[in-house]
């Protein structure tokens, strides 16, 4: 089982995200540790199950910015999770921080509480760009930081990047994706970017938008997603989902298992999780989480899964990965012929050279990550 | 009732432009008259289909009988008879207004004088009616009553200057309409012991009583077990109910007599045999000859309905059979569509009776519907000397066969202030008008009369005729006859295939342009698919106009991780229900709107 741990903080809020996170006092975090310790000290009865025998095989502290907020804090949290459920001495334990905003302190307590994966955010190694998206750092900043978390002895490193900025040429992505991989980090999760609503970049980008002919388009896209991966491979790099890379041994646990289904917890202000094919998700709403994080009402969404959505969910979240789905899991898991069940469409699919399927793989072709939506809703609600 | 004697009814109608307060002026007339109290009236009681209310307009003949209780201290029936407001009901209109004696005329204060009122008043005078006016709106601060009672008498040629000057909406000046009801509407004449003579203006149906026909006595009586027979349908049934119009409801009463209005029932289960028009007569004793002015009612514009989904298509089926039975100007036939599939090509009186239909169909009998667009009734006079009356343009002969084609014309009358003359003309140049005449009805307005190809008016001439002359530029028109022009079959192919729903018949001249906006159009209709598109306009097999839909390079979430799979599940369920929405041309996926879309083409573009 995973656990999803978020920290909705930051220190500035990007120009192009959508997260539930913000800017808060340290009142605010105090209350809303508080409350996460809370929830977590009493997730049996949220999910009303025993879950003190799960083993807990990753932890993600995601965001916001977790690493913006006291390292004691993180301390804490570990400390209440390790009183409350039974965490594997292998288990993957990530934390995602910012250029500027952590210390060699803070690092030394993530180690101390057995965190090992670090994920860092530096989006473009070009200044402009970084200024553009709404970041507080430079590329420079995002260095130091990289050597300090190296220099602690973390040696499972993770660096997100976005690529297809608006009017961002080939040269400006080959600028970051040149100076990232000399930094040689284990793991690489590359996003085109999404202009979200309710963003300034949506202001600006989205429809109706000001500068919107500033965007790139599908083919230009295309061809930096294209060209991301084949400079990727060479450093060693495999693409094994949509947007993530990874040297061999070192892909994404936590996230994997959301692609494979294994089950999760989620904690924390908007978090969600699955658990005995049950989609929970709590409130987003900061004074409610707080007044409630350990009672039912913090919980605004539970949305039981039934087995034929458990199929398609199979199939559509695992066709993200490069491994694709597994056949013979898949018949193990339900008793029912995969390519029974989606005759139609995979024929179709595969007609129209999007999937390509053998008697143990379900998987995307190359052209059917182009259309990986198209392909996705194939398989929903057939 | 003992005072019933025929010079205590008035039996009137009245007529306005849309919305200068027709409806609202006949529900002060039954408020006042004690039918109903305020307090029991919904607002608009004549006007009782929901569609009606909502568009302000009244589809159906409507009727209703109150008691007026007079200054002379006698007691008056009154008769109300609302007739439709638009010009596609206009032989609807002519029947209702031969069943009154008088009419109401009502004219907004702020606006005066308008096309449908001019159309309406010239109707009414046709039919002998004695018309007073009424100024109505006083209200209103731009309100100009003097203006507009001196435009009544200078343009109308009617006296004006004891006109109530009125408010409907705030009930203000309604005694003196009702007065002016008594002392200007000429009671019925007519001899009650003729031959039964009476004048059908309306049916709805019962599925208890069967049809249930309106009438205007005109000479002799009618009752209970008189044997009628109706002079053009030459249809015969034994009376089993007559009564009178009460507010919703159908009140029985003995007789109803020369000079009386109300209803009769004799178990007819075919609308078709009530037409609106036609003379009732008892068939023992049938009067010498029937009323004036029958006709029948012919579709003047034509479309394909079909079921959004195609399984629903039985109970589209029966939907168009029961609107049928009180609709008996609704024609329908089974068609089929390699597009759309299974479906009617429906007629109706014009566009205005199309979207009713359609509506009524959406809302009262829960259908998703795909209309293609609407066209006219084409004569074909094919080399062979066969005449084909084309409704449907996939059924064009081919042009070999073809020696020429005529579309039918009408007279179009368009009044507008001075200073839209200009665009209006110019509009109707565009549309193929001829120029009839135009004479300034005061210094400030025109009337324009032109000679317009139907076809060229069904679908959006309204919309741009208000656009051009900012709302200020009213309407009316009348069937002309046909005349011979150069029409063409106009086809839309996507990625190389005909999609036979988007076919249509054009003028030669204007077939490029309309063309070349159709490809505009369902470029912008179709999504972008996985490869690309071409969409084509052709005219015997020659390309005139051609847009490409490019493919869709891209469509993949970057991200989806534990938050986010119920969002994104919600956006795969919204992409897959717009699929279902598609029909599938080869192997295009065409959103059924587009086939409605391509109907409106904006010209002001």
């Amino acid at each position: 089982m995973g656990l999803y741990i978020h920290l909705p903080f930051c220190v500035r809020k990007c120009n192009y995200c959508d997260f539930v996170s913000g800017i808060y006092d340290d009142g605010v975090k105090k209350e809303y540790v508080r409350a996460l310790l809370k929830e977590i000290g009493s997730l049996d009865r949220k999910y009303d199950t025993d879950l003190s025998d799960t083993e807990i095989e990753t932890v993600y502290f995601g965001g916001g910015t977790p690493g913006s907020i006291n390292a004691s804090f993180i301390e804490n949290i570990m400390n209440t999770v390790r009183d409350n459920l039974r965490v594997r001495d292998d288990a993957e334990i990530s934390i995602e921080i910012n250029p500027g905003i952590v210390d060699d302190e803070k690092l030394r307590i993530y180690k101390a509480n057995g965190i090992n994966r670090i994920s860092i955010g530096l989006q473009s190694a070009n200044d402009d760009e970084l200024k553009l998206l709404g970041r507080i750092h430079t590329y420079r900043d995002f260095e130091e930081c990289y050597d300090m978390v190296r220099n602690r002895g973390f040696d499972n490193v993770s660096v997100d990047i976005i690529t297809a900025l608006p009017d961002q040429s080939m040269e400006m992505l080959d600028n970051t994706l040149d100076r990232l991989t000399r930094k040689d980090p284990e793991h690489i999760s590359a996003y085109s970017l999404i202009i979200e609503e309710g963003t300034p970049f949506y202001k600006l980008y989205g429809e109706g938008g000001s500068k919107r002919e500033m965007l790139l388009c599908e083919d230009e896209e295309r061809r930096m997603y294209y060209h991301t991966e084949r400079l990727l491979s060479e450093y060693g790099y495999e693409r094994y989902e949509i947007s993530n890379f990874a040297k061999p041994g070192y892909r994404s646990r936590h996230n994997i298992s959301y692609w494979k289904r294994i089950p999760y917890i989620g904690a924390g202000l908007c978090a969600a999780g699955l658990i005995n094919e049950v989609r929970y998700k709590n409130t987003d709403d900061m004074g409610k989480y707080i007044a409630h994080s350990d009672d039912l009402l913090s919980i605004d969404e539970r949305i039981v899964i039934n087995r034929e959505e458990q199929m398609d969910e199979t199939v559509f979240l695992g066709l993200r990965m490069t491994d694709g789905v597994d056949i013979g899991n898949f018949s193990d898991r339900f008793g029912v012929s995969l390519k029974e069940r989606y005759k139609k469409e995979i024929d179709k699919l595969c007609d129209q050279e999007l999937i390509t399927i053998d008697e143990r793989i379900l998987k995307l072709t190359s052209k059917g990550i182009d259309y990986g939506n198209y392909v996705f809703s194939c398989f929903y609600n057939i | 009732m003992k005072n019933n004697g025929q010079d205590r009814i008035r039996n009137f109608c009245i007529i306005a432009h849309i919305d200068h307060g027709k409806s609202t002026l006949a529900d002060r007339i039954i408020e006042s008259t004690g039918l109903l109290t305020s307090r029991e009236m919904q607002a608009q009681v004549l006007d009782n289909m929901d569609l009606e209310r909502e568009r302000g307009i009244t589809i159906k003949s409507q009727a209703v009988r109150t008691i007026y209780k007079a200054k002379d201290g006698n007691e008056y029936i009154f008769n109300l008879i609302d007739t439709p407001g638009h010009v596609d009901f206009n032989y609807e209109v002519s029947r209702s207004l031969a069943a009154c004696d008088g009419a109401i005329l009502v004219v907004d204060a702020a606006q005066g004088i308008e096309a449908q009122t001019l159309a309406n008043v010239y109707l009414a005078l046709d039919h002998d009616l004695d018309v007073f006016p009424v100024i109505n709106k006083i209200d209103l601060p731009s309100a100009e009553p003097d203006r507009v009672e001196a435009e009544i008498e200078d343009v109308i040629g009617i006296e004006a200057h004891d006109a109530p000057r009125i408010s409907a909406k705030l009930g203000t000046g309604i005694d003196e309409v009702l007065e002016q009801i008594v002392s200007k509407i000429p009671a019925p004449s007519g001899d009650i012991n003729a031959p039964l003579k009476a004048l059908i203006f309306d049916s709805v149906y019962d599925s208890y009583k069967g049809a249930i026909v309106f009438i205007r006595v005109m000479d002799g009586s009618i009752k209970k077990g008189t044997p009628v027979k109706m002079i053009a349908t030459d249809a015969s049934f034994e009376v089993v109910e007559v009564g009178y119009f009460g507010a919703g409801v159908f009140i029985p009463c003995e007789e109803l007599s020369a000079g009386m209005v109300g209803y009769f029932t004799a178990s007819i289960k075919n609308v078709s045999d009530t037409r609106v028009g036609d003379t009732v007569t008892d068939s023992e004793n049938p009067c010498d000859h029937a009323l004036p002015g029958y006709k029948k009612v012919l579709s003047m514009v034509y479309c394909g309905m079909y079921p959004a989904d195609g399984a629903k298509y039985p109970d589209l089926r029966d939907a168009l059979e029961k609107l049928k039975l009180n609709d008996a100007s609704l024609n329908y036939e089974p068609e089929t569509s390699i597009a759309l599939g299974f479906g009617f090509r429906c007629g109706f009186l014009g566009l205005l009776h199309l979207e009713v239909v359609q509506e009524r169909l959406e809302r009262e009998y829960n259908l998703d519907l795909v209309t293609t667009a609407p066209g006219v009734i084409y004569k074909v006079y094919k080399t062979n000397g066969e005449v084909i009356e084309l409704t449907n343009p996939s059924n064009l002969p081919d042009p070999s066969e073809i020696d020429y084609m005529e579309e039918p014309v009408v007279k179009a009358e368009i009044m507008v202030t001075k200073d839209y003359v200009g665009p209006i003309m110019e509009l109707c140049q565009e549309r193929r008008g001829r120029y009839v005449s135009m004479e300034y009805i005061e210094a400030s307005r025109a009337l324009i009369n032109y000679e317009l190809p139907l076809n060229e008016i069904i679908y959006d001439f309204f919309d741009a005729l208000k656009s051009r002359s900012r709302g200020y530029a009213s309407f009316d028109y009348e069937l002309k006859g046909y005349e011979r022009a150069s029409l063409v079959k106009l086809d839309i192919l996507v990625n190389h295939e005909e999609v036979d729903a988007l076919s249509f018949i054009v003028h030669a001249d204007t077939a490029y342009e309309r063309g070349r906006k159709m490809c505009e159009k369902l470029k912008e209709e179709i999504p972008r698919h996985l490869f690309e598109i071409p969409v084509q306009a052709a005219v015997g097999g020659k390309i005139i106009a051609r847009e490409t839909i490019k493919a869709m390079r891209k469509d993949v979430l970057a991200k989806c991780y534990g938050g986010d799979i119920t969002r994104k599940k919600k956006l795969l369920e919204k992409q897959k229900e717009g699929k279902k929405r598609m029909r599938q041309i080869g192997s295009v996926e065409i959103p059924q709107k587009a086939f409605m879309s391509v109907l409106k083409l904006d010209d002001d573009k």
